[in-house]
Formats: C-alpha cells, structure tokens, sequence
C-alpha cells in the first residue's frame, strides 16, 4: 500500500473543541490539506467487552461535532464475527469500511493480506513514549503499524472478597497454587459448588486464558521462530494439564468448557463462583448492582503467578485500522486518532483503561478504580502475544478444537496437542 | 367481456406469436433464476477447480479437481460426513416412528381431537432459529429447564452439561431437530391415514385380524408410499443440516457436531478457502442430488400406483 499519501491533515478550523482537537493536530502533524465537501466514514466496531456501544458513540459525537465536514457511520458486530467480517468485505470487494477494529493477533495476516494500511508513519512520537508497549504491539506486525492502539486490555483475577472471608482468607492468592489451595477450602466449606470459572467455549477465549496460564508455567511461545510447533510441550502442554485437573478436581465449573466471556460474568455476577479470569470491562458491570447480585464483593488484582513469575496476562490489545479500499484515509486516520487520545481514554476509563501510561499517574483518573489501576500496573508488566504469524486464524480454530478434545477428556492434552502439531504444515500454506 | 378482448388486442399486437408473449411474459423471472441460481453455481464451479484463498487476494490458480481429491482424502471430511450421517439417520428414524404414533393418535376419534392436531403442528410452525435458541436454553447447564426437570425428579445426582459434553451435544440436537419435525411427519401420515378407505380395515377386522396385524398388513402396506417420501424428503433435509446445529453447539464441542454443511461453512468462511469450500458445496449437492433422484423416482411409482 505505498500509495498513500496522508501527512498533511488538518487546517480546517477547529472551532472551540480547542483543548482536544489541539491536541489531535499536533499528533497528526499539523497542515494544510482541505478536502472539498463533507465526507462519511464507515468505521466498525465490536459488541462486548471493553468500551460499550454507548461510549463508541458519544466518542464519535464528540469527533464529528469537531469536525462538521466528516460524518462518521457506525456498526457494531459480534467480537465472533468481526474477523470475517472485514476480511469478507475488503477481500470480497465490497469494501464498505474506512476503519476496522483491529484485534492484536490480526495485523500479521492482514498485513501479508494487504487488508489494512501500513500507518507507521501516522503513529505520532507520543505515542512510542507515552502508551504501553503492549497496546504498541498489538497493532504491529514486523516493526510496522497496522493500527492505531486503542484498547489496552488483558484478563484480571477477579475474586469474590466475601466468599473468601468466609473461607478464612484475608488476602486474595498470589499464586496459582495458591488460589487453588483458596478453591479447595471454599468448596468443601459448602460456600460454593464450582469455585472457578473460565471461558473455555471452542471460541478464542479460551486461547487467552490458555496463554496467560502457560505464560507463568514455563512460557507462552507457541511457535518458534522457525515455525516448528512448541505448543505441545513446555508451558502450553503444562498449562492444558493443569486446566484439566482443575476441572477433574472439581474446582472449575465444568460447564465453563461451553462458556464465553459473558457467560463468565453472569456466573460470578450471580455469585456462582469465587474466582474468574476475565477483561477488564467485567469489574464495573460485576460491582453494578443492576447488573449484578454480588456487586460491592468484587475485587480485582493481577493475574497470579507460579514458581520465578509473578504474574502474566495475555494481549489483548484492540486497534483501530484503515482498511486498504478505504477512499478517505485522511480522514479515517485522524478519526482513528481522535478514539485513541488521551482525553477520549481518560474521559471513558470505567470500561476500559487507558492505554497511556500517563493516565495511572493521574490520580483524578486511578480514583475512579484504584484496585483495578493497581491491578493494571502489576499486570501490565508481563503481557505476551499469542503467536504473531500470518497464519493465526487456522491455528488458532486448531488449538481451539484440541482445547476442548482435552478439556472435555476425548484425548489427553499431549495427544490433542501433538495432533495439531501434526497438521501445522498444512495450515502455514 | 368484451371490454377483455380489447385489451388482450391491445397487449397481443398481431405481428406477436403467442410463444414470444409467453417468453416475455417467462423472460423477468428466468433472468432472476439465471442470476440467484444459475450465476452461483457457475462460480462455485469455477472456485472449486481454482486455488482462490481469500486472504491471499491476486492469486488464483487454476488446480483442476485438487481440492476435490484433498478433501476426499481428508480424514476430517469423512468425519464430518460420519456426523451428518448419524444425525441423519437417527434423527429421521426417531421422525418416523414417533410421527406415524402421533398420526396415529390424532386419527383416532378423540373428543379434543382438533386440539390436539394443532397444538402438534406448534413446534413445526416455529422457524428453525427460535426453536434451537430455546433448546440451547432447556439444555443449559446452568439455569436450563432439563436439568431442572431431571435434578429434582432425582434421575440425575448433579447438573450435566449437555451441549458442551462431547459424548451429549449431538443427541441433544437431533432431540431439538426431531422436536420440530415430527409434526410435519405426523401431518403428512395422518393424511394418508384419512385416504385409507374404511371398508378396507373393517374387512381386517371382521378376517378376525387384531389391530396389531390390522395395521402391519392393511395399513402399513397402503402408507408405504408417503413414507418413502417423507423418508427421502427429511433425509434429504437432514444431511444438509447447518442452523439448529449452527445456534446450538457451533460444531462444538471438540467438533462433535460439525456437520459436513458447518465443514463446508468453516473451511470457505473461517480459513477463507473459498476453493476448497466450493468442492465441498459441490460434493454435498452430489449427495443430495443422488438423494432426490431417488426421490423423483418414487414419487413417479406412486403415480404410477
């Protein structure tokens, strides 16, 4: 995509948003480009998780009441559906998005697929400074930039602070064991059935949870930098055995093998379960008494540890990208950059934090949810790629399917694993 | 009528044969045909003997029957064609059996005999979707109605996770499928029921036959033609099945009930490979046509009959 020619944004006036656009100028690199006539964007986001349709909204509102000459059509799909539906409509032709969520184990295939722009130049310096290197990485593919960061998440420890006390525990674990050691005492003190629960559907859920264990239990590198397959030994086959056993011990609600996210939060919402792994946006909804029947018992703190790591959390960074077909990258570009700024993401940190770093050190922000900032910044410390590589999308439905061959007991975890090692050949066509 | 004449005049000019007319009148409707019909299958024709990957934009060479011959040695295509095949067969056993009872039943002079005629075509009435979505919800494991029923009945000592254990999730959905179609099995027996003179069984009866032998040697006989058509029709219907397995498992769990119609569906949609997923819409339409040339040839000894 060297066919594109951005660079020179701004120069229409920018009225009394002043304290905003100002800053979105600067980060656009300021110039002179004004395009004739309005202009509509096509921008596509996802349901769940992270910043609701809601937030996505007022955002835009407030970039369009900005800029009067860019109107700005949203849509909305299923985290489920959003890959098929940008590579269907960009590689099918139709080619009707300017911008597309971007989530972080995309940009490689897209990338080699030339579905996205190449934005690197368009990143302003703040960026490599101020925002967390994971959220960075997670629109990047080979030092490049197909996305502007925009959501900097990973899975929490969520735990239930009243089950706990009445387990007899004052503080929440610090390692996996740990928690396990807290499950047991729970469980057979009759507070709760199931103690855990996961998402651990044939969805990619399940894979983040997977890696983020794997990650402290001997390391998350699935696939080597030769494309040989590790993930059927090492930390991922130690995590898979230890998912297992938690759910033979009976300390993980079977029925998470069927559960996504949300399903997730309705359990622990319910007060089904002391302890859950799952994205930030779980804690405000879980504390929500609407929303849910144990709010004010939930707590949050980074994802345990296990023997020299002290915790781990998968990537789960999401981008805004412009698509290659898009006819006004311009103007996409600079609304990718009005969502990702800093006084967007400070304004709309309860569901979502921000990706700048800046914004922890910010106590009129941290305040709105101190445990979950506290969590964040031990968290952030260790987050790990699921594996960059073009062909994520078929392994990834592979790893998903000996995931649950193993979770469900059709094959040993060794076995299901060695399996798809078999075929990863095949899926790196 | 005379006002009729005058305008047939005036849409038949004369220098119109009737057999142009009739093509115009036929033109609208085959272009609409040629373009939902004709053009798609040409196409998938021409994907499935292309390598056309769609994450690979530019490339699209020509393979012949590759992907046919890849797939039919993929041990993950006779899995998926094992599946369908099962759900297939023990769906429209169940089908048959149960709806030539309720046939049955519903034949009798019961005093809520209309009653019972419609509440059965309830479930066929609601639209696929509907009823999978509410039996995703009786066989959750959580708050579903099933494991409610079956927990405080006392037949199982702890709630089962029906659609996410490998060993359950397809025979809950071929419970779901056979919920809804019975009743269109159950309707289309008992209308051959009511096609069976009287006179015929009352002769049985006064023969000295029981109502057992009445019906395998007096009934059966006479509704074996409206089975066999059933039979094709819902096994032409079942091997293709996708949307109630589609909403209910996803093909899950561990690809348990992935369907050779979700197989399709996954390799075009999910891995892209729109070569591959032609040759295998082509294969499944192999079988289905195979299916209803049977099909046609039975309901052409029925008219024969």
């Amino acid at each position: 995509m060297s066919s594109m020619s951005i660079g020179r944004l701004g120069g229409r006036r920018l009225g009394a948003l002043a304290a905003t656009a100002a800053f979105l100028v600067a980060a656009c690199g300021a110039g002179a480009s004004p395009s004739a006539g309005p202009v509509t964007l096509t921008a596509l986001f996802m349901k769940q998780a992270a910043y609701s349709e809601d937030n996505v909204k007022e955002m835009t509102k407030a970039f369009t009441d900005a800029n009067p000459n860019i109107q700005v059509n949203l849509e909305f799909v299923a985290y489920d559906a959003l890959h098929d539906k940008i590579v269907t409509d960009q590689a099918g032709g139709a080619g009707t998005y300017d911008t597309v969520l971007l989530d972080a184990i995309w940009p490689a295939e897209f990338a080699k697929a030339m579905l996205v722009r190449d934005i690197t130049d368009k990143i302003p310096a703040e960026y490599k400074n101020d925002v967390f290197a994971s959220a960075l990485a997670g629109g990047a593919f080979q030092d490049r930039f197909y996305a502007v960061p925009w959501i900097n998440d990973t899975k929490f420890l969520f735990y239930n602070k009243k089950m706990l006390s009445d387990a007899g525990f004052t503080t929440p674990p610090k390692t996996w064991d740990e928690l396990l050691t807290q499950a047991r005492a729970i469980k057979d003190k009759g507070i709760v059935q199931f103690p855990i629960v996961w998402s651990w559907a044939q969805a990619e859920a399940a894979i983040c949870d997977w890696t983020q264990l794997a990650a402290v239990m001997g390391g998350a590198d699935f696939v080597d930098a030769s494309g040989a397959a590790k993930f059927n030994g090492g930390g991922a086959l130690a995590a898979l055995e230890w998912m297992k056993k938690t759910i033979d011990d009976g300390l993980t609600n079977p029925a998470s093998t069927g559960f996504l996210e949300e399903d997730v939060r309705n359990t622990f919402s319910a007060g089904g379960a002391a302890f859950a792994l799952n994205w930030t946006y779980m804690y405000n909804l879980a504390n929500d008494p609407a929303e849910s029947t144990v709010a004010g018992q939930v707590s949050v703190v980074g994802s345990p540890g296990m023997g020299s790591v002290a915790t781990s959390g998968v990537n789960g960074g999401m981008g805004i990208a412009v698509t290659a077909n898009s006819k006004h990258p311009d103007e996409a570009i600079k609304y990718a950059l009005w969502m990702a700024s800093k006084p967007m993401q400070d304004t709309y940190a309860q569901l979502s934090l921000p990706m700048w770093k800046s914004s922890f050190q910010d106590p009129d922000i941290t305040k709105t949810a101190p445990e979950l900032f506290a969590a964040a910044a031990t968290e952030f410390t260790n987050l790990v790629m699921r594996p960059v590589v073009p062909y994520y999308t078929p392994l990834s439905s592979a790893l998903q399917v000996a995931l649950q061959e193993a979770l469900t007991g059709k094959k040993s975890a060794k076995q299901a694993l060695d399996d798809v090692a078999a075929k990863l050949p095949d899926l790196q066509k | 009528m005379a006002g009729l004449t005058a305008a047939r005049r005036r849409l038949r000019p004369a220098a119109w044969p009737e057999a142009w007319v009739a093509g115009a009148f036929v033109t609208p409707a085959a272009l609409v045909i040629l373009l939902v019909v004709a053009y798609p299958l040409a196409r998938a024709l021409w994907l499935s003997v292309h390598d056309v990957v769609l994450t690979r934009p530019g490339e699209e060479p020509f393979v012949g029957l590759a992907s046919y011959a890849d797939e039919l040695a993929n041990p993950d295509f006779w899995a998926a064609v094992w599946r369908s095949l099962c759900f297939t067969i023990v769906s429209t056993a169940i089908e048959l059996v149960v709806g030539i009872g309720l046939a049955l039943l519903m034949d009798q002079p019961l005093r809520f005999r209309w009653l019972l005629r419609s509440l059965v075509i309830l479930p066929w009435a609601l639209p696929t979707i509907v009823n999978a979505l509410m039996w995703r919800w009786i066989d959750n494991a959580e708050y579903g109605a099933l494991n409610a029923l079956l927990f405080q009945t006392g037949l199982i000592d702890s709630y089962q996770q029906w659609l996410s254990n490998p060993s359950t999730a397809m025979w809950m959905v071929i419970i779901a499928d056979a919920w809804k179609m019975t009743p269109l099995v159950a309707i289309l027996v008992l209308a051959a029921l009511q096609g069976i003179s009287r006179e015929q069984i009352e002769a049985a009866r006064v023969d000295g036959a029981g109502t057992f032998t009445t019906f395998r040697y007096v009934v059966l006989p006479l509704l074996t033609p409206t089975l066999l058509i059933v039979l094709v029709l819902r096994t032409m219907e079942a091997f293709k099945v996708f949307d109630i397995i589609w909403i209910m498992t996803n093909g899950g769990p561990a690809n348990e009930t992935q369907s050779i119609a979700i197989y399709a569906y996954q390799t075009a949609y999910r891995a892209y490979d729109f070569g591959r997923g032609s040759a295998l819409g082509y294969l499944i339409a192999l079988a289905i046509m195979f299916l209803a040339a049977i099909y046609l040839r039975l309901l052409g000894r029925v008219g024969r009959t």
